[in-house]
């Protein structure tokens, strides 16, 4: 069985934000759209996006790390929010895990997103259904898209490649490799939620030097002293000794 | 609801095109989705040199930029009777506005060209711009490089004849250990992002020095919080232990840089601190004889450099044949790094001695033991074969933390020389140049030198900008006063490489050096983000004169939105957005280069221009053969180019030189580059190929390029460079010691008016040396204690993108980050209404703790804040009431020697000092509003705008929409 | 979480047309086996008709909660997995079955239209209110699995949720039928549903305030560390993301100010249980309906800021992604 999903790779994330808006883009004139705005240009401007990147600080000054995050509906496996739905407009197909919304079958009454831990999901205000991420059903399978872009918006989008497509039930594919090699993980797992996509935690490299490589045989200082010539002024062991 | 497959497709894109973004300067390429005409989705081009099929927030964001409200839409003149300010406007057909603009120019380029000034901000067509400005004859044109980043320019081509971003970058596909300085996001955004992410995933370390951690520092393997303005002492001081520890690639200093050149010690000669030169045959047309003297270790005495066999000294003392003293311009630089130790930098820079030592030690070590040797064979320029190219695997980038300060000519030098001593200069794994870099040190351009170089009815005689290699070359009157309005090119700020357009608006209100009648500003938002003293220059702009008259005249302003700077105009000329035009990133300007060669593109318009929009590009065309302009009209005076696209093409830079604006597909059918014919299916060609033009030099051509035989002629034959002479590293700047000598009165040249000798004598060391920023030495700093910065939000660009509804809804107002050690000290909490203070004013904000900020700076996000009404927001959106800009409590001058006022500069390059204010943080009173001040009245609407304010919006392409008029 | 009124007051208004009919029913159970006089049909066919419209005022404010009212029938669908689609077929089962409970007692039938023979008067009523006993409790239990299902709310994910619906739904449909019954029925069965009433409202003072005591012990099972997957002692988040906030920060924050968020517990344990038990005591002694239909007053006020609380103070791990602006 196919399950789709992202794997992130917060070791590279900046948080620059093009996988919130080209995702928004994306969707917004796509088989999800339109994702409504509010006060688009007043106070409070607020809208409907599936995907949004936070921000995080661990630890204190100096030891500061500052994560960027970013987080879309994670199309578990054993997804909450569906068997809550009264409807049945939320499922997930079983032919690759993805879990979408119907929105001709949707009443808006929120009750999944109450049943999802992860704040993934988010009703349009205007459409007045449930939306979320579809993990761009609609891109995925366009065969009219050339295969190597056949991939969601935001992973065509980010400019670090922090984000992977892929089947994680299919042991060889990149993300699977991916979770396996750099110890990808879930979010939350105390839910048994078991969601499909992974994160990939940071990975610091340091350089060691030892004090006694710093300086080397081929000191390039050698060539400017002289004193390895000059003659030596005053005694030596050689003016004073006979042996 | 259906989402199979088939169900999917339907809803598909109808059409799409390719063309250049322009959500910011990087430049990517992106294909537009349209579906019945509208955009339904734009992406990068992954068929594209640049940014291989990323985008980035911005870029992704094109729509809402595109079918914003705040799209101007007709050409508008200041009612009468209204103030400057106001943003009381009628509409006027565009035949009214040219004729108003050319009635007015032709009278000053009749009368007083230098009246006629052209600023223009982040300008990628200066090759346009620049070029009108000089046929006009005037030398009042700037863009926003004065106030942006010339020291990281300046810095580097005076050093290494290259710089950082269109000029060169760090080789991270390469490098094991990435140094990055001061930078937030940078111009070249995302293949910057690119190549990190692929540097972190092969495991290079990734050292971030900066005093607040976030987006690219974010993922830095090590953090490095410095006290703002302090880097040159963190740079010298690395270079030192460097030194010290021998941990520098002699080789490398000795064969390509002035390091083992002597250099004149004798005090009473007027050659004092110059490079000692030995008589050689002249070679015709040479910029840099080869004349200049080595110690030769072998043979004890001098020797000329290059010469075969010769083995130099890099450090020492000695005496020429004839008496001369002399010493190498390396043992200077070590006797200029004797006081600047590790326990000198920690104390000013915050950062601990043995971490000092350590970085050190990582790069020194990394350099060394890691060596890189690419099996490609290439020929230097002094004719010796090379097997191999050989790197050391250290890049750095910096950008504006080190550029925005008054001191950032000095500390970038002093980077360019760590650089250097490590030997990365071009080299695998270290910095790589872009063409058309490297460039002679100088390069060639100059500007003119005297006044008479303005004269009525005639072209510029030399370049608006230019790179000055001696007092001579500086553009000042008999009395050494500029001539520019900005004062560039002046003894105050002789370096000052892209003109000080952060000085235009106050200079010309006090009259100093002159009033002028227009000031025409081109994608500048000089009301509001781009000025410094903001409150100050809005008033200025609003200041009448004795006879009522304003002081500054007239200021047509071009710009695509109502943005705050719209509002002091008395022309608007609406622009188009990228979509709607053609454009190029031209060879003559900035390139988008790869390392492995030169690069250009173009943009295409993709969809019609909006209501009466009009290309400025067409605008300057217009004008330019109203005002018959030379190079705009032929001997007969008729107009000569129908449009830009026509113009683009057939432009030459002088009849026949098959030099034009485009590098691409040159020559009658397309089959030559860089130089050749005019080709009239030019646009159509680029447009097939992605929109861009890249040539690959040849491997051997890739590297060591300053010294590189065949890349040099290369260059030479393609007119990149006029010269082919190796450009040695000038680690010691003879530059900077002329202009050292004429202060000193020890010279022949011209020399500084007394006020300003010393200020030049001081600036101008020919080593780099720390100073405190100008600011910090005129400011109380146990008043003042704090540094106060920005830094760029990726998802932003500058003051554009709060028009779009979707970028606005990531930041829709700012906070100031202070350590939350200062804010409980200082009785705020998080969240809290603060005044953020410096001498010059203060701003009311909103604060927030971070941990991820030096506890003696404080920093929020560039250009958010905004004037109310402006940008097509509502009067009480975020921006306004919730958001600031820390621009208020910036000065643009500062008080100097005696009563002079000087520029919040940088003294060598008039670089602005941004980063350099210092302030005070304090509560804001409980009965104080809970809203930024200052606060401006709120702007209206002007006619054309647009359209309505909608309450809600929900974007579906190609269809109708929905949306309540608010 | 954020209080939905629409949902409150579902909440309440069936909960009150529950118990309604649950007191009714006891009632009728009492005095049919003998234990007290018949009353005559007027507290049951106006109890019952208040009980109807009380559970359709119920279903009325639910549609303020849907954003499509208009397939609100499809909410019937996903019995088998859904709690709130049960719901959704257990109130118009409750609503059919006190209806026709009500209309039994109103038109008098007894079983023989069934063609039943007939052994005593009522005993119609008595079948169909046992079913709707049934259903009832089937309501109760469906609502409060809506919350109590929901295992991400560590706040509602307890029996104690189903008990609190459950009872204090009945206490103030025992309070409501103790004020018709003070006004149209004599004292006895006053008496006793007062008692009922007071017990009811007693245990469930003593049920909702074991949940307050367990609920400020709770400990969140999620935190930052799990919710990004870092294990560090100190973490913030320094941006949600979005500025002016998003649906999630609308639907799962209370955004009233700290001060009215803890004196609401304080408004809701007197307005819910002590004042209605005030008056009660005193009502039944002087037998004055004036203070029953006061408790009965306070009581489904105090309901509203008690539902009002059951929203606010639950804490919705999703919390931990939205928390800050900036
Ligand atoms: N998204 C986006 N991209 C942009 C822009 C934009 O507005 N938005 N603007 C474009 C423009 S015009 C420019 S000039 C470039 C600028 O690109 P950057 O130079 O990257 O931009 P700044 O945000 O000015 O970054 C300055 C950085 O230096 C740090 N800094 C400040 N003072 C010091 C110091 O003394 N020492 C050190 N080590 N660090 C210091 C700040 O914390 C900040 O991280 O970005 C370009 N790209
Ligand atoms: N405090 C502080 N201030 C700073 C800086 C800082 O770091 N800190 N950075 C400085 C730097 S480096 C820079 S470069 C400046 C940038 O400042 P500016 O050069 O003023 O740049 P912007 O605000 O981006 O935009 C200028 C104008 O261009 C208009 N515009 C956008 N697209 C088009 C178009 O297609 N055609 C036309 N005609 N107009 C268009 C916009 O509407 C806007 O009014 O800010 C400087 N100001
Ligand atoms: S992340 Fe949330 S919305 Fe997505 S499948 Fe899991 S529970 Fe459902
Ligand atoms: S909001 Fe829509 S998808 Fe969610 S539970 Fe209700 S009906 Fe189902
Ligand atoms: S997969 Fe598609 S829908 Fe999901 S976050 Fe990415 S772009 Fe948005
Ligand atoms: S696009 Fe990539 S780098 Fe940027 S925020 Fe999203 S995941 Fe991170
Ligand atoms: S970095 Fe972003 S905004 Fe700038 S040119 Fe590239 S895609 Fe456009
Ligand atoms: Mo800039």
């Amino acid at each position: 069985m196919t399950q789709l999903a992202l794997v992130i790779d917060l070791n590279v994330c900046v948080g620059c934000h093009a996988c919130v808006t080209s995702c928004k883009e994306w969707n917004t004139s796509g088989v999800a759209g339109y994702l409504s705005d509010d006060n688009p240009y007043d106070a409070d401007p607020t809208g409907t996006f599936f995907n949004r990147v936070q921000t995080f600080e661990v630890g204190e000054f100096p030891d500061t790390e500052t994560v960027h995050f970013p987080k879309s509906c994670l199309h578990c496996e054993d997804p909450p929010c569906v068997p809550v739905c009264p409807t049945g407009a939320s499922y997930k197909r079983p032919e690759d895990g993805i879990v979408l919304v119907d929105y001709d079958k949707c009443i808006g009454c929120k009750y999944c997103s109450w049943a999802c831990p992860y704040g993934a999901r988010e009703l349009d205000e205007h459409q007045k259904v449930m939306k979320k991420c579809t993990l761009c059903v609609d891109r995925i399978y366009d065969e009219s898209i050339p295969a190597a872009e056949r991939r969601p918006a935001c992973v065509n989008a980010c400019p670090t490649s922090a984000r992977l497509f892929g089947d994680i039930h299919d042991p060889e594919s990149e993300v699977s490799r991916a979770i396996r090699e750099q110890g990808g993980y879930p979010l939350m797992p105390e839910w048994g939620t078991r969601p499909a996509n992974h994160y990939l935690p940071r990975r610091r490299t340091n350089i060691t030097v030892h004090e006694d490589e710093l300086v080397r045989a081929d000191n390039p200082l050698k060539k400017e002293r002289d004193d390895e010539h000059e003659p030596v002024r005053g005694h030596t062991l050689d003016d004073v000794t006979t042996w | 609801m259906d989402y199979t497959p088939d169900a999917c497709l339907s809803r598909g894109s109808s059409e799409t095109r390719n063309t250049t973004c322009y959500m910011c300067a990087c430049r990517c390429g992106i294909r537009v989705h349209l579906r019945d005409g509208e955009v339904r989705y734009i992406e990068g081009n992954p068929d594209h040199p640049l940014n291989k099929g990323v985008i980035c927030a911005k870029g992704a964001s094109g729509i809402m930029k595109q079918y914003s409200p705040a799209r101007l839409t007709r050409p508008l003149r200041r009612k009468a009777g209204a103030a400057r300010g106001d943003n009381d406007f009628e509409p006027i057909s565009w035949g009214e506005a040219f004729d108003i603009l050319e009635e007015r120019l032709r009278h000053l380029r009749e009368t007083d060209p230098k009246k006629f000034a052209l600023f223009t901000g982040r300008d990628q067509m200066q090759a346009l711009t620049g070029l009108f400005a000089r046929q006009f004859g005037t030398p009042n044109y700037a863009a926003h490089g004065g106030f942006c980043s010339v020291n990281m320019a300046a810095g580097m081509i005076y050093t290494i004849g290259g710089s950082f971003w269109e000029f060169g970058g760090p080789d991270l596909d390469r490098a094991r250990l990435f140094v990055m300085i001061g930078t937030a996001e940078d111009h070249h955004s995302n293949p910057l992002k690119i190549a990190i992410s692929k540097f972190k995933r092969a495991g290079g370390k990734f050292i971030s020095i900066n005093p607040v951690r976030t987006g690219y520092s974010a993922i830095a393997d090590e953090w490095v919080p410095i006290r703002p303005g302090t880097d040159g002492a963190l740079l010298l001081a690395l270079t030192r232990e460097l030194v010290d520890n021998a941990l520098f690639d002699r080789e490398f200093l000795v064969r390509y840089t002035n390091a083992a050149q002597l250099v004149n010690m004798d005090e009473s000669s007027p050659e004092f601190g110059m490079f000692v030169r030995t008589e050689v045959p002249e070679e015709e047309g040479c910029f840099d004889p080869q004349n200049k003297l080595w110690w030769d270790r072998h043979r004890q005495c001098e020797v000329l450099t290059h010469s075969e066999g010769a083995d130099p000294r890099l450090l020492g003392e000695y005496r020429l044949k004839d008496g001369t003293p002399v010493k190498t311009a390396f043992q200077l630089l070590v006797e200029r790094l004797a006081d600047y130790t590790p326990e000198w930098a920690a104390g000013i820079t915050g950062i601990p001695v043995d971490r000092i030592r350590r970085l050190a030690h990582e790069m020194g070590v990394t350099a060394r033991d890691q060596k890189i040797e690419l099996p490609i064979a290439w020929t230097d320029a002094w004719g010796n074969d090379h097997d191999c190219v050989t790197g050391n695997p250290v890049a750095f980038h910096a950008m504006r933390g080190l550029a925005a300060h008054s001191n950032g000519f000095h500390t970038i030098r002093a980077l360019s020389i760590l650089m250097t001593v490590l030997g990365t200069i071009d080299r695998p794994g270290g910095f790589r140049h872009k063409a058309p870099f490297p460039r002679p040190i100088p390069p060639c351009a100059k500007p003119p030198r005297v006044p008479e170089a303005v004269r009525a009815n005639r072209a510029l005689e030399g370049l608006a900008l230019g790179w000055p290699a001696e007092p001579d070359d500086l553009f000042v009157d008999e009395n050494g006063g500029p001539v520019r309005i900005d004062k560039a090119f002046s003894w105050e700020y002789p370096l000052s490489v892209h003109g000080m357009m952060h000085n235009v608006i106050t200079n010309a209100v006090r009259g100093d050096p002159y009033r002028i009648d227009t000031l025409m500003l081109f994608m500048a938002n000089m009301a509001w983000n781009s000025t410094m003293n903001t409150e100050g220059v809005r008033a200025m702009l609003n200041e009448r004169d004795e006879n009522g008259e304003y002081k500054i005249p007239f200021i047509v302003v071009s710009d695509a939105f109502q943005s705050e700077t719209v509002a002091f105009a008395d022309l608007v000329l609406p622009d188009t957005t990228y979509l709607e035009r053609h454009d190029v990133m031209s060879i003559l300007d900035r390139p988008i280069s790869e390392f492995d060669g030169p690069v250009d593109s173009v943009r295409i318009p993709v969809v019609p221009p909006k209501g009466e929009c009009k290309p400025f590009q067409e605008v300057l065309i217009e004008l330019a053969s109203r005002l018959k302009l030379p190079s705009f009209v032929d001997e007969t005076g008729e107009r000569k180019y129908r449009d830009y696209p026509e113009f683009i093409v057939r432009y030459e830079t002088e009849p026949g030189s098959g030099i034009g604006f485009l590098a691409g597909w040159r020559g009658k059918g397309g089959e030559k580059f860089m130089a050749g014919e005019p080709n009239p299916n030019q646009w159509q060609m680029y447009e097939k190929n992605n929109c861009v033009f890249h040539y690959e030099l040849p491997r051997s051509y890739q590297y060591m390029r300053n010294w590189n035989r065949g890349y040099l002629d290369w260059a030479k034959r393609h007119r990149l460079v006029r010269y082919d002479e190796p450009i040695l590293v000038h680690v010691y700047s003879e530059v900077l010691q002329q202009f050292r000598l004429a202060a000193q009165g020890k010279s022949e040249t011209r020399q500084p008016p007394d006020h300003l000798r010393d200020r030049v004598a001081y600036y101008f060391d020919p080593l780099p040396f720390y100073y405190e920023p100008l600011e910090a030495q005129v400011t109380d700093k146990q008043r003042y204690p704090l540094s106060a910065i920005t830094q760029r939000p990726m998802a932003m660009y500058h003051s554009w993108d709060s028009q779009n509804a979707w970028l606005r809804q990531i930041h829709s107002h700012n906070y100031l980050y202070v350590s939350p050690a200062l804010g409980r000290t200082h009785g705020f909490d998080d969240g809290d209404w603060i005044w953020v203070e410096s001498q010059w004013g203060r701003v009311r904000c909103m604060c927030r703790f971070s941990e991820a900020v030096e506890p003696g700076t404080v920093w929020t996000w560039n250009a958010i804040g905004k004037s109310p009404g402006a940008w097509a927001l509502a009067p009480d959106a975020d921006e306004s009431r919730r958001g600031f800009l820390l621009n208020h409590v910036i000065s643009d001058e500062l008080p100097g020697a005696g009563d002079m006022r000087i520029s919040n500069s940088d003294p060598v390059t008039g670089q602005a000092g941004w980063y350099d204010v210092r302030v005070r943080v304090y509560r804001s009173e409980q009965d104080e509003a809970r809203e930024t001040a200052p606060r401006f009245e709120p702007l209206r609407a002007v006619p054309g705008q647009a359209g309505e304010r909608p309450g809600w919006l929900g974007y579906f392409a190609g269809r109708v929409r929905s949306g309540d008029a608010k | 979480m954020h209080p939905a009124f629409s949902v409150i007051f579902l909440t309440i208004l069936i909960g009150a047309g529950q118990g309604l009919f649950l007191a009714l029913y006891l009632s009728e159970l009492l005095a049919s086996s003998g234990g007290l006089n018949m009353p005559d049909g007027r507290l049951y066919v106006a109890g019952g008709v208040l009980s109807v419209a009380l559970l359709a005022a119920g279903l009325a404010a639910s549609f303020f909660h849907l954003g499509h009212p208009e397939r609100a029938w499809r909410t019937a669908t996903c019995w088998r997995t859904s709690w709130l689609s049960r719901e959704v077929i257990a109130l118009p089962a409750a609503m059919a079955c006190t209806a026709a409970w009500t209309i039994a007692h109103a038109v008098g039938w007894d079983l023989s239209i069934l063609g039943i023979d007939s052994m005593r008067p009522l005993d119609l009523s008595l079948v169909i209110g046992a079913a709707g006993i049934v259903v009832t409790f089937a309501l109760f239990l469906c609502t409060g699995m809506i919350y109590a299902c929901i295992k991400f709310v560590a706040e509602w994910a307890t029996p104690l949720t189903v008990l609190n619906f459950t009872l204090l739904g009945s206490a103030s449909g025992f309070t409501l039928a103790t004020a018709l019954s003070s006004w149209l029925e004599g004292e006895a069965m006053t008496t006793i549903l007062g008692a009922w009433a007071m017990a009811l409202t007693f245990t469930g003072a003593l049920t909702r305030f074991a949940s307050l005591l367990r609920n400020d012990r709770l400990k969140p099972r999620s935190s930052l560390q799990s919710a990004i997957g870092i294990r560090h002692s100190k973490i913030v988040q320094r941006a949600q993301g979005a500025t002016a906030g998003s649906f999630n920060t609308r639907e799962f924050f209370h955004h009233a100010a700290p001060r009215i968020y803890r004196s609401m517990r304080l408004v809701f344990m007197v307005l819910t249980f002590v004042a209605p038990l005030a008056l009660l005591i005193p009502g039944v002694m002087l037998s004055s309906t004036a203070l029953f239909a006061a408790a009965c007053v306070l009581q489904l006020a105090g309901l509203v800021a008690e539902r009002w609380y059951f929203f606010a103070q639950a804490n919705h791990p999703q919390n931990l992604y939205y928390q800050y602006v900036s």
